[in-house]
């Protein structure tokens, strides 16, 4: 029944059964939807579109409209099993913040992003000289909401800053998953899952 | 102004005395209330409506008084998104209040309680309705669903009565009267007790208080609308001139329009009840009544269902407010879902034609 974008169907495949969950930029909650009816997981939203959320509560879904890098601090520590920032990071004031956060409500959490040294960006950066506009980030530079591009690279590295540990790590290019070799070139998008010490010492996985 | 206890209503006799939160105890309360909709065999399809203010039962058939249509029927009918072909619709007129539920106007020992009647609470007007639902023999609502005045009661119930309702869906309401909205009802009380007529509000069977009464609704119907909405239906438009009169007539459509808003209200609304419901909203505080902490006051509604709206332009109970509601919630893990819908009423936004509102009750209701 899926028809869920492939990293959200990802994610959904590793969300346990009956979690809670929190969804940080869930959009009109097809994913919480799909999470809910597959996995009955008890899941929450935020989200910032008006016609988004009236979307979500129409399917049922309990969702917030507010904005991500304030809202989420009302969420007391461990309120949930399971954080989800899909395709958010790099529209977040504060990237390092929110991961922070997300680890503070959650004691694992799925990202993902696009990656923004994929090959065809850098190209058409170097070869046009100006910042790429492509399939996966269609908006030009004045209007788009990614206020920080972030590479597969980059996000590891602040992760190890962070002492956040890399779980699990998904690459997709054209709609399909890839392997991790040479990711950074060749990864449209990515998907992490990450956690902090407590998790991986109780997940025994 | 019509003689409310004249009116023929559907109503019950509560048992028991209804202990106050001022301490004292009201006996015989009656409570008038009407009902839309089959209740299910098993009752589990009640949703329970609480009107604002000065609305009452008649959500939605004709007003007896008026004659107009029920003051939400835009939002609960049969097909409508909160459908009368699913749910049984309740709408109690509150406690207080004055077409058919006990208040100020009702005898007691032989006269009108007038100012003896004593001052009320929303928790109060909430437990007359709990009480309503033990009669009807209700024991777990579908769903609380208010607006306003309307939506106090809903939080006040959710905070107070968690095991009644399943869900609770809010509009346009807040957790707290601030201190403008407190200033707004204070000038309209005084407009009221300032009426030669009001006699200490022992008018019944002489003169009513109306045009202090019909000053108390022009103010407050300003806070209704907002400043856009003002300007783009009236702006500075002359009504029936051409000129301006250099005189204090109603040369302005908005004069006009407020002074008909004033004058039809003294028709169908009891001026004591305006003071003593009035009160009862400004004294409504959830974070005071559970100690100071607005998150301890939704303690038990952990596994309610909760829908907050609040609309762009009502500065009347902002989205700020509504805000702090939903930290509550979100304090104590209870599933919330909140939307500020934009519309360009101002806070009467919840009772005009706004899709989105219709598509986020009808989702949530389910």
């Amino acid at each position: 029944m899926s028809a869920l974008r492939i990293d959200l169907a990802k994610i959904a495949k590793h969300v346990p059964d009956g979690v809670r969950v929190l969804d940080v930029g869930c959009g009109d909650g097809a994913l919480m939807a799909e999470l809910r009816d597959t996995k009955h997981v008890d899941a929450r939203g935020i989200e910032i579109d008006a016609g988004q959320v009236e979307k979500a509560v129409a399917r049922g879904l309990s969702v917030v409209q507010g904005d991500a890098n304030k809202d989420i601090m009302d969420y007391p520590d461990g309120a949930f099993d399971v954080a989800i920032l899909s395709q958010t990071l790099q529209t977040a004031e504060r990237p390092d913040h929110i991961l922070a956060e997300l680890l503070r409500v959650s004691r694992r959490a799925f990202v993902s992003f696009p990656n923004f040294a994929y090959w065809r960006m850098r190209w058409a950066l170097l070869s046009r000289g100006r910042m790429p506009v492509t399939r996966h980030l269609p908006v030009s530079w004045y209007e788009t909401e990614n206020i920080h591009h972030v590479t597969v690279k980059d996000f590891e590295e602040l992760a190890a800053t962070l002492s956040i540990r890399i779980v699990n790590r998904w690459f997709f290019t054209d709609k399909r998953e890839i392997g991790s070799g040479g990711a950074n070139w060749r990864a449209e998008y990515a998907l992490y899952e990450v956690g902090d010490g407590s998790y991986l010492e109780a997940s025994g996985s | 102004m019509a003689s409310q206890t004249d009116l023929s209503v559907q109503k019950v006799t509560l048992p028991g005395a209804l202990a106050l939160d001022s301490g004292r105890e009201l006996a015989g309360v009656e409570i008038a209330y009407e009902t839309y909709g089959e209740l299910a065999a098993d009752k589990s399809n009640a949703i329970l409506t609480f009107h604002a203010l000065t609305g009452d039962q008649f959500v939605a058939s004709e007003h007896p008084v008026t004659g107009k249509p029920g003051w939400w029927e835009r939002m609960v009918g049969p097909g409508k998104p909160i459908d009368t072909a699913r749910y049984h619709v309740i709408c109690a007129n509150v406690l207080g209040s004055c077409m058919g539920s006990t208040g100020p106007a009702t005898y007691a020992d032989g006269k009108p309680y007038g100012m003896d009647f004593p001052v009320i609470t929303i928790r109060d007007m909430v437990r007359a309705q709990m009480a309503l639902l033990d009669v009807l023999g209700i024991e777990q609502l579908h769903a609380i669903v208010g607006g306003s005045m309307g939506g106090m009661q809903a939080l006040s119930c959710a905070a107070n009565f968690p095991e009644r309702t399943q869900r609770v869906l809010a509009i346009a309401t807040t957790a707290r009267h601030s201190a403008q909205n407190i200033a707004f009802h204070e000038v309209g009380r005084q407009a009221i007790m300032a009426d030669p007529n009001w006699q200490g509000g022992a008018y019944y069977g002489g003169q009513t208080p109306g045009k202090g009464l019909s000053v108390a609704r022009m103010a407050a119907h300003i806070t209704y609308l907002s400043e856009a909405g003002l300007t783009e239906k009236f702006g500075r438009r002359l009504q029936d001139r051409d000129a301006k009169s250099f005189g204090f007539d109603a040369d302005f459509q908005v004069e006009s329009y407020l002074r008909h808003q004033g004058i039809t209200f003294t028709d169908r609304f009891d001026a004591n009840s305006y003071l003593y419901i009035t009160r009862a909203m400004d004294y409504f505080d959830l974070a005071e009544e559970a100690g100071g902490k607005l998150a301890d006051a939704f303690a038990g509604a952990s596994d309610t269902r909760f829908c907050l709206v609040s609309f762009d332009t009502d500065w009347l109970y902002t989205t700020a407010d509504m805000r702090e509601v939903v930290h509550a919630l979100n304090a104590v893990a209870a599933p919330v879902s909140f939307v500020e819908l934009s519309a360009p009423y101002g806070h009467d936004s919840f009772l005009l034609d706004v899709p989105a509102l219709d598509r986020v009750v009808k989702g949530f209701l389910g």
